[in-house]
């Protein structure tokens, strides 16, 4: 084995990276429960790109046949079923885990200094995982496939002089249709993950150049061992391998518990309203996107002053993209001197609780009727419109108070989880 | 640790209960899919009455036949009219262009309709036709105004009429009905057969709900003793990290 070895790498530095990546990249020892999301995000992925590859083999990307065809995997494929409901709850087991890992992060600071570029990168993959969400949310041709598609391209017809001319030339069509089906089918199968994978590869070259964060948010790199050890690192593997083994299994057994007995999650993982074949005569009493798109959704239609110039329409879709373009800013946004919410002081404490209620309320009145009352006082438009209030008051006053905060000291070495 | 699941519990909180509303005071029915005499029943009243204008065109007349232990002689016999091979799928003998015709509009296809309307909805539904001289078809639905569909199972429940409280639209909720010609069925008797012709349509809507409930039993038992051990194989490799 060890000749083999030897000859592979003079060849090929497998050797190497194996150690500098896996059984000597060094880990910090107090990671805890909101560490283990990355590594879930990246096996949800793997587990799409599989199932994804079986749905392709059975399914039709044609407009007459895309909808039959997704219910011939569901009875006549054996197994199908199995195939397709770990898909379509993969996609949102996929959301819920980017959610909580980038959670993570606004909790001990990972976006900070020298961890930019690993933040920006993982931004570029959120937004990318969007637009695949997007794309594979219109193949099976339902009726909510078919008008949230032609909700969103008709944002694009917003943009001032080439707005019809673009999202005509999006859709392909006049309408979503034939072509745009063919399309979108393109870019969720062949372009976007292929994009993914790049960008997945890239954000951890990222992270391990820098190494990771930790809870302490302090760097374990500052105390090392004689042999160049940091003595509160701990092998990647075998130590982080097999709990993050751990973790997989755990998360295993809710998205299997969700597929078996409760595929529809419902209606917030598959809508009732495509069950029925895409009908371009017939709109769904409510359009809406699927869960993890609806806070940014709920922002777009909590603008609907008319009074501004041009239009209502046009600054929702500025306030939407406002709201994915400020969490780039993040990490020059932060200018707190600690790094982790262990050291913070109350008002960065009283901020993030506060924006988490908010975008999880956003979320929420992204699937309701917005004037109807929900929340009780307020019509659901308005509660978006404090919520859009609050969403952005984080980021942009958040140079403020990071700085006004009373933050404490930071320990020399790392404590407990 | 445990304040770390909790906070994620409740964050997700939100995610529990209806993310689609529905329509209110549909009546509920109760589902049984393992109750397999009355998923028989739901397919015999399907095949005869249903499935001379619906489709359910996603469906094979075999699957059904295995699924609800028929049997291919019984199959053959009483069940397939519009079909002799039991590969086949499930559609109507009624020309689409006559249905437009005869009635304004194709019926819908039936094969998805309890995951897209959903079961209560169809119990409701079936329930709630009314005679009324203004429409075509001298039938009226208060659950679903003017439709097209005339009340198909009438000798079965009778003709009845309804008013309105408050004199106002038709509504569910507001319908008093006054029988104007007995049906075959007394009133729960007609309930029971429709609760069975929705049973059916739930598991024609899902085929693979007879089995995954059984399955994800097993696979939960399995990951229960995989997250056992792979939590032990955690704490020995763990044990020199101090």
């Amino acid at each position: 084995m060890s000749k083999f070895m030897t000859w592979v790498d003079e060849r090929f530095p497998a050797t190497k990276v194996w150690e500098e990546h896996i059984s000597k990249y060094y880990a910090p020892k107090n990671l805890n429960f909101w560490y283990f999301f990355g590594s879930l995000a990246m096996v949800v992925m793997v587990l799409q790109i599989l199932t994804g590859i079986f749905l392709t083999m059975h399914y039709k990307p044609d407009s007459s046949l895309a909808f039959a065809s997704v219910e011939y995997i569901m009875r006549d494929v054996p197994g199908g079923w199995f195939i397709r409901y770990l898909h379509s709850v993969g996609a949102s087991m996929l959301f819920i885990v980017v959610y909580l890992h980038m959670f993570r992060g606004l909790l001990y600071g990972s976006h900070r200094s020298p961890r930019e570029l690993i933040w920006l990168l993982g931004m570029l993959l959120y937004v990318t995982l969007m637009a695949e969400a997007f794309f594979g949310y219109l193949l099976p041709w339902g009726n909510m496939s078919y008008w949230g598609a032609q909700v969103i391209i008709s944002l694009f017809g917003a943009v001032p002089g080439i707005g019809p001319g673009l999202s005509e030339w999006i859709r392909g069509d006049f309408v979503v249709s034939d072509a745009t089906l063919n399309r979108f089918f393109a870019f969720h199968v062949i372009l976007v993950p292929l994009l993914l994978s790049l960008l997945v590869y890239l954000h951890i070259v990222a992270l391990h150049k820098v190494g990771g964060n930790n809870p302490d948010g302090i760097d374990i790199k500052k105390d090392k061992d004689a042999s160049g050890k940091p003595l509160d690192g701990i092998a990647f593997h075998p130590y982080y391998t097999v709990k993050d083994n751990l973790g997989v299994a755990v998360m295993m057994t809710a998205l299997l518990a969700v597929v078996f007995f409760v595929p529809e999650l419902g209606g917030w993982f598959l809508e009732k309203d495509n069950f029925a074949p895409a009908d371009i005569l017939q709109t769904p009493p409510e359009i809406v996107p699927l869960w993890y798109l609806t806070p940014y959704y709920s922002i777009l239609r909590a603008v609907t002053f008319d009074w501004l110039p041009g239009g209502a329409k046009l600054w929702g879709v500025l306030a939407m993209g406002a709201a994915i373009v400020v969490l780039f800013f993040l990490p020059w946004l932060d200018r707190s001197p600690v790094r982790s919410i262990r050291y913070r002081g109350w008002m960065y404490k009283t901020a993030l609780t506060l924006f988490v209620i908010t975008f999880v309320m956003l979320g929420y009145l992204g699937t309701r009727n917005p004037s109807h009352v929900d929340l009780g006082l307020l019509k659901n438009v308005t509660w978006s419109q404090i919520g859009l209030v609050v969403y952005f008051a984080f980021f942009l006053l958040m140079p403020i108070y990071t700085r006004m905060d009373r933050t404490k000291p930071e320990p020399d070495r790392v404590t407990g989880q | 640790m445990k304040k770390c699941i909790v906070s994620v519990l409740m964050l997700l909180m939100p995610l529990v209960g209806s993310a689609s509303g529905g329509a209110g005071n549909l009546d509920k029915v109760y589902i049984d899919v393992s109750d397999q005499p009355s998923l028989q029943r739901g397919a015999r009243t399907f095949v005869n009455y249903c499935l001379s204008c619906h489709n359910a065109s996603f469906m094979r007349y075999e699957r059904m036949a295995t699924d609800l232990g028929i049997s291919e002689t019984l199959l053959r016999e009483e069940m397939m009219f519009a079909s002799d091979k039991p590969g086949d799928l499930m559609v109507t003998a009624m020309p689409a262009a006559g249905a437009k015709a005869w009635f304004g509009v194709v019926p819908p296809d039936l094969s998805l309709t309890a995951r897209s309307r959903g079961a209560d909805w169809i119990y409701t539904y079936l329930r709630s036709f009314y005679t009324d001289e203004s429409t075509t078809t001298g039938w009226n639905n208060a659950l679903f105004s003017n439709v097209a569909m005339p009340h198909v199972l009438y000798q079965w429940q009778g003709a009845r009429s309804a008013t309105f409280e408050g004199g106002g639209v038709a509504d569910v909720s507001s319908v008093r009905y006054q029988s104007v010609v007995p049906g075959t069925m007394t009133g729960r008797e007609y309930d029971a057969a429709i609760r069975d012709l929705t049973n059916f349509m739930v598991y024609l809507a899902e085929p693979a709900k007879l089995v995954r409930y059984e399955i994800g039993f097993w696979v939960m038992l399995f990951m229960g003793v995989f997250i056992v051990l792979a939590y032990l194989l955690k704490k020995e490799y763990w044990r020199d990290v101090h």
